[in-house]
């Protein structure tokens, strides 16, 4: 590992400040004096430390690429066709292309929340000094960071400890970043090792940029309880100034809510913000309102409610400008990533910016200095709300102009052709145009407000802004309370909850995160949790799917986090916060193994990835999953041994990670006790699997809850479930029951004659429930 | 003769998917296959034609000849509500995989398939199998049997019409000439 530990003592200098003597510092990784955990194997491991676990996971769980492209234009050989066995000039094959590609979007992810994580332990270094402690859970966690612990072996305890965390996760995504380079890596296996490590880093600078916010911004601190907030267009009081805040880097919108504080206007104005941003603000302060996840950002603008519109970074429309300026709403960028084209006024009085933003001289300002984002966004919405009065009805249609617009309609179908999700708008155009409004209304419900068939329609129709229109009635009720993100999971939690999961009696932890680009509409991943939450599994989320979650009502009114506990235990779902609080659920799965098994964290990747691998069933679902940092965070998922199952979109990733369940060879693991090899079928079955629809989704999720260290009460709960499903879902008994069933024990009592048919049929023979590892001792560095 | 993908955007590679141009083609090519296996996503139960849905041709077709079935997605349920039983219910990326392996013995363990008809299943997750199998399945055939064109299967319907659709699937049928 190359992090080096430099340390410097001066006894005495002569400077230009004066007299300097006795001074000591060090730059890089901290001693460690007070943590007497002994050091593992791997403290920040190099790219190919954790090579064998790679390749072992690999081994059973192969690509399957599924080209999105068949050309390379990554250099000027290219283009170059790949297509079946060509290779490119540079000798690359298929398979490599699409590891290659993989691999370069993981760095995407992973330095994208590298990057946030850096500038926001910077900005609070300024602010509340490097020695502020990190206190993510109070007395209730003591193992405090453990992603950090386990991969750089370090336990960091104040801010400026981080530091040394994101120089070796900089260091790291450099190097990966480098293998994609042309006549670097082209082994599609070693770059699959690649990214499984860039995943690591991934879910390790998450942690950092979590526990440094939760700790300096005091967020909830692993508070089960945490706050019910509001969520939803309909809860914002559009007779108040109205600030909107896009993207993921809270320090901004922090600034904008302590000014307000200050000067005693936090009920005159009502902050609202969309994606991880809002869920960051409403831990900060439960005044503040999300309106929902990326695809609301054309409705919510268009809308004209907001008086000025904030963004800091990830997953803004690059055409925030545009779309804002048709509405006269001005628009300030605060990070130095997303710019705008925008003139930095950094350096400008406060009261400079804000006469030329309200007087319309200019339709935005960059301010790099979140302080001045908060007076500068608060002053100009109180001035500006009053002049805008009369365009808050924004571009929102009448049904008479949309039914107008609507008329114009060819039916060339460019619209639907150009939808990702395949939508019959133009056949709801014309049922529209003839005042029939209930299919343009569908369509409201599934649409990721992409704007994609407005771009395609020669008669430039508003298109979205129709089916605004026809889903109006919805768009204004939508008024829901989320949980506001709590943090991380104390320890006493995982105590208790620790041994149901191992022995598999709690069925399983699924974590239902990522984007929102779903196929069919929110509803679908809403009722996937509150199903799972009802058959008692521990149910996370966090980031846009925890809003979705939200975002869904039963027939009283009330949405699930109004119904189900926040606790990290079986029934409950828990919003542990925004992206970067993913974290925390892997992290919640490696504390099983050093707070229940008593399995030593430090630098020890291999041994407790083995562990959480074959005993701790958690499964993630990135339904919606769009971007580059949903694949780095799922790879890091993949690397802890944790399946991820995406939706019908999640092909366009190119590759899966598949088991295959009838390859009896590649689902033995090694008996502990008695070093003998055993099979144990294939749990879990894949690592990383795309499926078609939120049925087979829940049927997937229990399947993959499986793990060869189920006790056989555990066994027989999971497959109660999966068959229950199964039966329930898909409309058969799975043909697969043979496969898992280790003993009769295993058997759920209800169903055992059709079960036990089964079995007859299949050959079925009893094996035993090893203590499974697929470490083979040897391999283990003491 | 040309076509661009359904979803605009979805172009393929250099190597693009031939046109059925008329039945006799999908029915020579599914006549001419040894091991043909039909792979039906969700949307065949979906997907009105006239009086029918896409899936009671996939069971004619299928039944008349002799085609094993995989049912993806949910679409198991329609299956057995209309009477017919799947020879298997698997995820679509999981036949796709199997597809790719030339030792694998096939639906009923009796041989590699040499025809994969694709059937209703979500636009961009076909094109994305298809991909994976025009490049790795060397070995195999697919046919698209949607009414969109999928560059990257080895044959096609273009983008048409339900009624010329219903037109291809009667007469591949034997029920109507071409
Ligand atoms: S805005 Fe909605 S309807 Fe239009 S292309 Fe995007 S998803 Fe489809
Ligand atoms: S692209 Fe425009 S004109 Fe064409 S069908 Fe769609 S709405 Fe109508
Ligand atoms: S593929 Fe993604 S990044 Fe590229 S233009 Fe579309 S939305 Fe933007």
């Amino acid at each position: 590992m190359g992090t080096k530990e430099i340390n410097i003592s001066i006894k005495e200098i002569e400077t230009e400040i004066g007299n300097i003597k006795d001074l000591r510092f060090s730059v890089g990784r901290l001693a460690q004096e007070t943590w007497d955990e002994p050091q593992g194997p791997t403290p920040f491991p190099s790219m190919t430390a954790l090579r064998n676990w790679d390749l072992t996971l690999l081994n059973r769980y192969k690509p399957f690429y599924l080209p999105f492209c068949d050309l390379c234009c990554l250099c000027t050989f290219g283009k170059c066709d790949l297509t079946g066995d060509k290779k490119g000039a540079c000798g690359i094959t298929m398979p490599g292309q699409q590891s290659r590609i993989v691999l370069l979007a993981a760095c995407i992810g992973a330095a994208t929340h590298t990057s946030h994580a850096r500038e926001l332990v910077t900005h609070l270094i300024e602010e509340f000094g490097s020695d502020t402690r990190l206190d993510p859970g109070g007395l209730n966690i003591k193992v405090e960071a453990p992603i950090t612990r386990l991969v750089c072996g370090m336990k960091p305890e104040t801010l400026g400890d981080l530091e040394t965390v994101l120089d070796y996760s900089e260091q790291q995504i450099t190097s990966l970043l480098a293998c994609t380079h042309t006549g670097q890596e082209g082994n599609p296996l070693d770059l699959e090792s690649k990214v499984l490590h860039t995943g690591m880093i991934d879910h390790l600078s998450m942690e950092v940029a979590d526990i440094a916010q939760v700790s300096a911004y005091d967020l909830p601190k692993a508070d089960p309880n945490a706050p019910l907030v509001d969520i939803g267009f309909g809860s914002v009081d559009t007779t108040k100034p109205v600030i909107l805040v896009i993207g993921h880097n809270v320090p901004p919108s922090v600034e904008i809510m302590d000014y307000m504080q200050d000067n005693e206007l936090t009920g005159d104005i009502e902050v609202t913000g969309i994606c991880c941003t809002g869920i960051d603000m409403t831990r900060y302060s439960p005044k503040a309102k999300i309106i929902g996840p990326i695809s609301w950002q054309i409705r919510y603008i268009r809308s004209g409610i907001p008086d000025i519109i904030v963004v800091d970074e990830q997953c803004i429309r690059t055409d925030v400008l545009d779309e804002a300026r048709v509405l006269k709403i001005p628009v300030i960028a605060t990070s130095g990533k997303n710019c705008l084209g925008l003139t930095d006024r950094t350096g400008d009085p406060p009261d400079e910016i804000i006469d030329d933003l309200v007087s319309g001289t200019i339709d935005g300002a960059l301010i790099l200095d979140p302080e001045k984002v908060g007076v500068v966004a608060v002053k100009t919405a109180m001035e500006i709300a009053p002049r805008r009065k009369k365009d808050k009805k924004g571009i929102f249609l009448s049904h008479e102009e949309a039914i107008e617009l609507a008329k114009q309609c060819t039916q060339c179908r460019e619209c639907r052709r150009a939808c990702p999700n395949d939508m019959h708008i133009s056949d709801a155009i014309k049922a529209f145009s003839r005042e029939d409004p209930a299919m343009l209304a569908e369509i409201y419900d599934s649409c990721v407000g992409c704007i994609r068939c407005e771009s395609a329609c020669s008669e430039e129709i508003p298109i979205h802004s129709l089916i605004v229109a026809a889903g109006e009635d919805t768009l204004r009720n939508e008024a829901f309370r989320l949980r506001a993100g709590r943090g991380a999971i104390q320890d006493i939690e995982i105590r208790q909850v620790g041994g149901p999961i191992v022995l598999g009696e709690i069925p399983g932890i699924v974590a239902f995160v990522g984007c929102a680009n779903y196929p069919k509409g929110g509803n679908e991943l809403a009722e996937m949790a509150i199903e799972f939450a009802n058959r008692r599994f521990i149910t996370c989320t966090s980031g846009c799917a925890a809003m979705t979650i939200g975002m869904y009502k039963n027939e009283d009114g009330k949405s699930p986090y109004e119904i189900y506990p926040g606790n990290f235990e079986a029934g409950a779902i828990v919003n542990v916060g925004s992206c970067v609080s993913n974290a925390h659920i892997s992290g919640a799965a490696v504390k099983i193994a050093s707070i229940f098994a008593r399995r030593n964290l430090r630098g020890n990747y291999a041994e407790i990835a083995d562990y959480v691998y074959n005993r701790v069933g958690a499964v993630g679902v990135a339904w919606g999953a769009m971007s580059q940092k949903a694949a780095s965070i799922a790879a890091g998922f993949w690397r802890l041994g944790i399946p991820v199952i995406v939706g019908p979109h999640g092909t366009k990733y190119r590759r899966m990670l598949l088991g295959r369940a009838d390859h009896d060879e590649d689902w033995y693991v090694e008996d502990a006790r008695t070093n003998e090899k055993v099979y144990v079928g294939p749990v879990p079955e894949h690592l990383f699997i795309s499926v078609e629809t939120k049925e087979e989704a829940m049927v997937m999720i229990a399947k993959l809850s499986m793990r060869p260290n189920d006790t056989s009460r555990g066994r027989a709960l999971k497959l109660t479930h999966y068959i229950d499903l199964h039966r329930r879902l898909l409309g058969s008994m799975p043909t697969d029951i043979h496969r898992f069933v280790r003993m009769e024990a295993d058997i759920p009592i209800t169903m055992k004659e059709d079960i036990v048919a089964i079995l007859q049929e299949k050959d079925w023979k009893e094996t035993v429930i090893p203590d499974p590892t697929l470490i083979p001792k040897k391999e283990v560095v003491q | 003769m040309t076509q661009d993908a359904w979803l605009t955007a979805e172009v393929a590679g250099p190597k693009k998917a031939s046109l059925i141009t008329k039945p006799e083609i999908a029915d020579a090519m599914i006549r001419r296959a040894k091991r043909p296996v039909f792979i039906v996503g969700s949307i065949a139960a979906e997907i009105d034609l006239e009086e029918k849905k896409l899936i009671d041709y996939v069971i004619a077709m299928a039944k008349r000849c002799k085609i094993q079935v995989v049912a993806t997605g949910n679409t198991n349920n329609e299956f057995l509500k209309r009477g017919f039983t799947p020879d298997a219910v698997m995820p679509a990326v999981d036949i796709g995989n199997r597809l790719t392996d030339h030792t694998w013995q096939g639906v009923d363990g009796k041989g590699p398939h040499d025809l994969a008809i694709f059937a209703g299943l979500p636009y961009q997750m076909a094109w994305t199998i298809l991909s994976g199998l025009k490049n790795f399945a060397p070995n195999l055939k697919t046919i698209s049997l949607d009414n969109v064109y999928q560059p990257n299967a080895s044959w096609s319907f273009s983008n048409i019409s339900i009624k010329t659709w219903i037109m291809n699937l009667e007469a591949i049928l034997g029920n109507r000439e071409g």
